[in-house]
């Protein structure tokens, strides 16, 4: 055993718990006023998280529910629930998505989305709610189903889809149809990784209108559901209108007339428990068993793993309030990791990043996390560590609490901005699986640093007190009101104490509002919101996903900074 | 010279063969085992994976699974025996059992026969002639008609002369297979010829007897024992009353609420019988009691070991296969009469595989579930079949006997209970819960038994589907089973996925499942088979979340706007189905038994003194619409009227109306026939018959569709 803990000044596990090398000690001191503010501040967030995801689990609200369930239809969770492996996890995306985005609410932006196993194969699903909105594609329902195709166009999971939708929400047309990142990248996505052997499935288990129309027809494999499924370019409305053809929605495009004369469809389901079944049965005749080569690896790491050593829940009663207020990410790391084992690299060098290397759920891992600004060193550090586990092809982790990089002349003539450059770079250019989590503020160039959205991280999840913003509140106030304090100058404007004060405050209540989580997420600047406590399981779920693909090559030598 | 004399050229025993198979030929086996006596077994093509053949030293092919063309096939059974080198041939009951033939066979090749002499089983099991040398040897005899002439109508003027009712037998056979019983003269004429071509068919001799009809009879036996040394003892009485189709299901010793005089004047009787005979080796002498009068009748003497022996071991302390073997190889009897002991009581339950609620017809189908209740010095479990095996029509239905003994007949009765409680069976019906309900009526628990005690009490022992109490507590306890099968479902699921994980990290089946703020929640399905009302069941839908300490929260939907919610049901998995499972505070064990059949997965249910069966569709098999139209369906209370279904698995040995015959309502179309036994099938209304396709000597199978009655 190694005595380096022996001076520490961190609270001991307990007595008689030795340390070993590696092991981390518990870091909390549960007596502490801070320690009961923190917990009671999490406390109200959680609550708020939680009736949130209440109001959205309930879809389009109980009318719309109950006509769902007069048709013999499920929700979408439930459909997802029947798919995947009974009692297995299901890792949903962005559930927050459309919060408070338009007039009407959109709960989960209409499209349920997340990663399951059938099978025992990992599966990106993409389910339409029907009862929201007639499950039609609103600009952000768009977007999510996008980011749910990128990333399993990244991991190599096969997609799922679940139609039940009315097309594209026509009042909104114009953000919804014509750009790059609009309804037709939709289906140019399912050409692209058909085309790489990522298998798409459509299970048609309502109406798919119009567009929608599209995403059965591009399938590699669907299923119709007898007299619930349809399938036209145009409805019978539309028909009528256009040719005088009167025809009934089954006739003009139900799963007999698909499965029997157009082929569009290939699986005539008698119901939709029946269509879920065949879907079940599709996946595991996938066989890509065969194509696949992290099978062994993943064997080799799926050996019996240790738990941390502490209580996990206590991830809630960490982050302060106070985003001025400092606190070791060590206490996060030690929560989250196996055994609570973290072996650092560079421990004594560039400090306010810390980084090492662990294993969650026996999966290894390199982990980044903030402790404190960005300096130099940090930088440098974290540039090599990220080159070192790209060479080892070692998933990293990003734990972001990081008001930004040191600012000040003495920063500057040392090179900072070369030194973030070369995280930033270290970054952007690693192939392993990338994973962050906001667990605090998120600020200027450290939120890219630190892989944020822009770094396309795998996948990117939120505790509820993060803060993403350009810079702080108080800070972007101070330096706004000096550029206008200097345009009125010139206009030869006097400026009022209280007016300069009504300006600050503006300026301080915006970027409160924006920097708020539930702004983010309802934008789809991440993929969701989280309870701390759920960290080590998000993290390790989110690992096993982006490990499904293959091993990419790494383009460069590991540099000592 | 079959004179009670020891054989010196016969030798001793040290090899044995058993001419029988299930349950009998394992219970020789064993005590074989224990004395040292190597065993060979013998099977039948249907028999190759038995539990008997597993068990004996070693095992010889006989046949086709059919028992004529096997294990009644005499020649093939002495030649087996010859060429394995066993001195010996034990026949056990039923199959050769009770052929002086075969005993004289054996005696021919210089094979120990281990059962009475030839002479003795030729005399009694000829039922006229035993009754005239019982007669002549002063054993009281039951008013009747026992001779030659077998006219029907000189037979019809013979019943008269008794008095209806009168109870038509065959000369030959037993175990109540051609039995009629005519309650008046309209009756007998079809009554006699029925049973002369079921006796026919079972024993190849079609003589019949007439006898005086007791209406509120008792059936007891004796066990007699006898040697070559002319010595015979009585080791006391079986009451074996309880019976159904005229076959008994319970039986027990001694033979409740009759006095140490009458039990004597049993015994003597017995003896007498036995004597008068030269009888050496395990025998029965059956006598009817008529409990009005207190008088007895000789009935017949079962030259053979029987089913129900093991209740008489158990109250004796004594093998009789032990006795069995020590008799065949010329000792005298270990114990005198004095010296018979009478321990505490002894129940017998045959559990068998049949179907209660359609009028106790033989069942037959794989056992997919097979857990007996596990054994003790007072609970004896013989059986001849394992988990997996199957029960087929070739051979007799039943499973098991369970063997209980106690201190008195309370204490063995509570211990029956119990055990039956415990023995769990699934994959096909059984009478376990109909034998429960003998074991617990009022009447049974008294003492009270008569031949005629399951007519007699059937308002209590067959549920009368118009009492609705009844069916709501009945469906309130199956709600109860289906919370417990839904939660021991959601962990075992936990387990089989975890093991069978592609590889994945096990967080993906981590116990709870992992959901993104919230709790993972899912539905559960059941239809529950209601097995005491016949076709009847009812679909239940049970929500279970998942805790997040492994816990449950389940609510089942009692009806269209209310819920019952049992919150935190803990479930610990031991093994294999095995759980324990806490609900609203009590916590009890619980097994499971999931199987798969015709595209519907079955699921049991043991919990305390609860057996639940339910039933799940599975979603991937359904056919196609077109599909459905064709396929014959197999829930007979889904056919229209008028369709007719086979009521069991057997073979067709009649077809009484033809193709397009004009039937009455309760004509017989056609007979089947399964384990010997025959069954008439009828037209359920009348209307003339159309798309009857099967013809005499076809086997058909269970719920296949026969013919349709139409307008």
């Amino acid at each position: 055993g190694s005595s380096s803990c022996s001076s520490s000044p961190w609270t001991s596990g307990g007595p008689g718990l030795r340390f070993f090398a590696g092991v981390l000690p518990d870091g909390l001191d549960r007596s502490s006023e801070e320690f009961a503010r923190n917990s009671q501040a999490m406390d109200g967030l959680l609550s708020r998280l939680h009736s949130s995801i209440h109001q959205v689990l309930a879809g389009g609200g109980p009318g719309a529910v109950k006509r769902n369930r007069s048709r013999n239809k499920l929700l979408p969770r439930e459909r997802i629930d029947s798919l995947i492996d009974p009692g297995s996890s299901f890792l949903e995306l962005s559930q927050l998505a459309g919060h408070d985005l338009y007039e009407d609410p959109l709960p989960s932006a209409g499209i349920v989305t997340g990663i399951g196993p059938v099978h025992g194969q990992l599966c990106m699903f993409m389910a339409n709610d029907p009862t929201v909105k007639g499950g039609t594609y609103f600009p952000i329902t768009v977007k999510k189903h996008l980011r749910a195709q990128e990333i399993a166009a990244q991991c190599k999971l096969p997609c799922i889809y679940l139609v039940d939708s009315g097309g594209a929400f026509l009042p909104k047309q114009a953000e919804v149809f014509p750009d790059r990142e609009n309804f037709g990248r939709i289906f140019y996505n399912q050409a692209t990784m058909s085309s790489e052997g990522i298998p798409q499935i459509a299970l048609v288990l309502g109406s798919c209108t119009a567009g929608g129309a599209y995403i059965p027809a591009m399938a590699d494999e669907s299923v119709m559901v007898k007299g619930n499924g349809t399938i036209f370019l145009a409805g019978p409305p539309l028909v009528k209108a256009a040719t005088g053809e009167e025809v009934s929605a089954e006739d003009l495009g139900g799963a007999a007339v698909h499965c029997k004369l157009s082929g569009v469809s290939d699986y005539f389901a008698q119901d939709e428990l029946h269509a879920l079944a065949l879907g079940r049965n599709i996946i595991k005749n996938f066989h890509t068993a065969g194509k696949r080569t992290t099978v062994s690896v993943a064997r080799e790491m799926n050996a019996e793993f240790k738990e941390p050593l502490y209580d996990i829940s206590e991830l809630r009663s960490i982050a302060p309030t106070d985003l001025k207020q400092s606190f070791d990410i060590r206490s996060v790391i030690a929560r989250i990791v196996d055994g609570s084992e973290f072996d650092e690299f560079k421990k004594l060098y560039g400090t306010t990043l810390v980084t090492g290397f662990a294993r969650i759920f026996g999966q290894p891992v390199g982990i980044l996390g903030n402790n404190g600004i960005l300096f130099n060193e940090s930088a440098l550090k974290g540039a090599h560590f990220i080159e070192l586990c790209s060479q080892r092809n070692i998933p990293l982790v990003f734990l972001q609490n990081i008001t930004g990089f040191m600012v000040g002349s003495k920063s500057e003539a040392n090179g900072i901005a070369k030194s973030g450059a070369k995280m930033v770079m270290a970054v952007s250019c690693a192939k392993v699986p990338k994973v962050t989590i906001i667990v605090g503020g998120s600020f200027g160039a450290g939120n890219y640093a630190m892989c944020g959205r822009a770094y396309s991280p795998n996948f990117m999840f939120l505790w509820p007190n993060a803060r993403i913003s350009v810079m702080g509140g108080a800070q972007a106030a101070g330096v706004l009101t000096q550029i206008e304090k200097a345009n009125k100058k010139k206009q030869g404007v006097e400026w009022g104490k209280e007016e300069e004060a009504a300006f600050k405050a503006k300026v301080v209540e915006a970027y409160e509002r924006e920097g708020n989580c539930y702004y983010s997420t309802a934008r789809l600047w991440d993929d969701g919101i989280i309870d701390p406590a759920d960290t080590r399981k998000v993290i390790g779920l989110c690992i096993s996903a982006a490990r499904n693909r293959p091993e990419e090559a790494c383009k460069f030598g590991v540099f000592r900074m | 010279g079959e004179g009670p004399s020891s054989s010196p050229s016969l030798p001793i025993v040290d090899k044995v063969l058993i001419a029988n198979r299930g349950e009998i030929a394992c219970r020789i086996i064993r005590t074989s085992r224990r004395l040292g006596i190597r065993s060979v077994a013998v099977y039948s093509d249907a028999d190759a994976a038995s539990l008997h053949v597993k068990s004996a030293d070693e095992a010889v092919h006989i046949g086709p699974p059919p028992a004529r063309l096997s294990y009644l096939d005499a020649s093939r059974i002495v030649d087996a025996a010859l060429r394995t080198g066993a001195q010996a041939i034990h026949p056990g009951y039923g199959f050769l059992s009770e052929s002086a033939d075969f005993a004289k066979l054996c005696e021919d090749n210089g094979l120990v026969f281990i059962g009475p002499p030839a002479s003795a089983i030729r005399d009694m099991g000829d039922k006229s002639a035993s009754k005239r040398i019982m007669g002549a040897a002063g054993v009281p005899l039951v008013p009747g008609y026992h001779g030659e002439e077998q006219d029907v109508e000189f037979m019809k003027l013979e019943a008269e002369k008794i008095g209806y009712p009168v109870l038509i037998k065959p000369t030959h056979g037993g175990g109540g297979k051609g039995m009629r019983i005519v309650e008046n003269a309209n009756q007998f004429v079809e009554s006699f010829l029925g049973a002369q071509r079921e006796a026919a068919a079972s024993f190849g001799v079609d003589k019949i007897l007439l006898e005086k009809y007791i209406t509120r009879p008792r059936h007891i036996e004796v066990q007699i024992f006898g040697d070559k040394h002319g010595n015979v003892l009585y080791l006391y009485e079986r009451d074996c009353s309880v019976q159904r189709r005229h076959q008994k299901i319970i039986e027990e010793a001694p033979a409740p609420n009759i006095s140490s005089e009458f039990r004597t004047l049993l015994g003597m009787a017995a003896v007498s019988a036995a004597k008068a005979v030269n009888y050496h080796n395990a025998g029965t002498v059956e006598f009817i009691v008529d409990t009005t009068t207190g008088n007895f009748y000789f009935m017949e003497m079962n030259t053979r070991l029987q089913v129900e022996h093991p209740v008489t071991e158990m109250i004796i302390g004594q093998d009789l296969v032990e006795w069995q073997f020590r008799v065949a190889n010329g000792e005298s009897l270990p114990i005198c009469q004095s010296d018979v002991p009478l321990l505490g009581h002894a129940f017998e339950a045959r559990i068998y595989a049949e179907n209660v609620v359609k009028g106790f017809l033989p069942a037959t189908g794989v056992l997919h579930h097979y857990r007996p209740v596990s054994a003790s010095s007072s609970v004896r479990v013989e059986t001849g079949v394992e988990q997996g095996d199957s029960v087929s029509m070739h051979y007799d239905p039943m499973i098991a006997k369970l063997v209980v003994w106690g201190e008195s007949r309370n204490a063995a009765l509570v211990k029956l209970k119990d055990s039956l409680l415990k023995f769990q069976v699934a994959g096909l019906p059984t009478n376990i819960e109909f034998l429960n309900k003998l074991a617990n009526h009022q009447a049974f628990e008294g003492g009270h038994v008569e031949t005629h005690f399951i007519e007699k009490f059937q308002d209590d022992l067959f549920v009368d589907p118009n009492d609705q109490a009844l069916a709501k507590r009945a469906y309130d306890e199956a709600k109860y089973s289906a919370v417990l099968v839904a939660a021991c479902i959601c962990k075992e699921e936990q387990y089989a996925r975890r093991e069978g994980s592609n590889g994945l990290p096990s967080i993906w089946y981590s116990d709870p499942p992992f959901r993104v703020n919230h709790c993972a929640k899912r539905t559960v399905e059941l239809e529950w088979d209601n097995d005491l009302y016949s076709g009847v069941s009812k679909n239940l839908t049970l929500s279970v979340s998942y805790l997040p300490q492994g816990e449950y929260l389940i609510e089942i939907v009692v009806d269209k706007d209310s819920m019952q919610q049992h919150n935190n049901v803990k479930v610990t998995r031991f093994g294999d189905h095995e759980f324990r499972v806490e609900i609203d505070g009590v916590s009890m064990p619980t097994n499971l038994c999931i199987y798969e059949k015709e595209s519907v997965k079955h699921i049991h249910m043991w919990h305390g003194s609860s057996h639940h069966h339910f039933k799940q569709k599975l979603g991937v098999e359904l056919p196609d619409a077109d599909d459905i139209q064709q396929k014959p369906r197999l829930d007979m209370s889904s056919h229209q009227p008028g369709v007719v279904v086979a009521p069991m698995a057997g073979m067709v040995i009649k077809v009484v109306a033809e193709e397009g015959a004009r039937v009455e309502e309760g004509q017989p179309v056609l007979v089947l026939e399964a384990m010997k036994m025959e069954h008439v099938v009828k037209a359920p209304l009348a209307g003339t018959v159309q798309g009857l396709q099967v013809v005499a000597g076809q086997q058909i199978q269970d719920s296949s569709v026969l013919f349709t009655i139409k307008d």
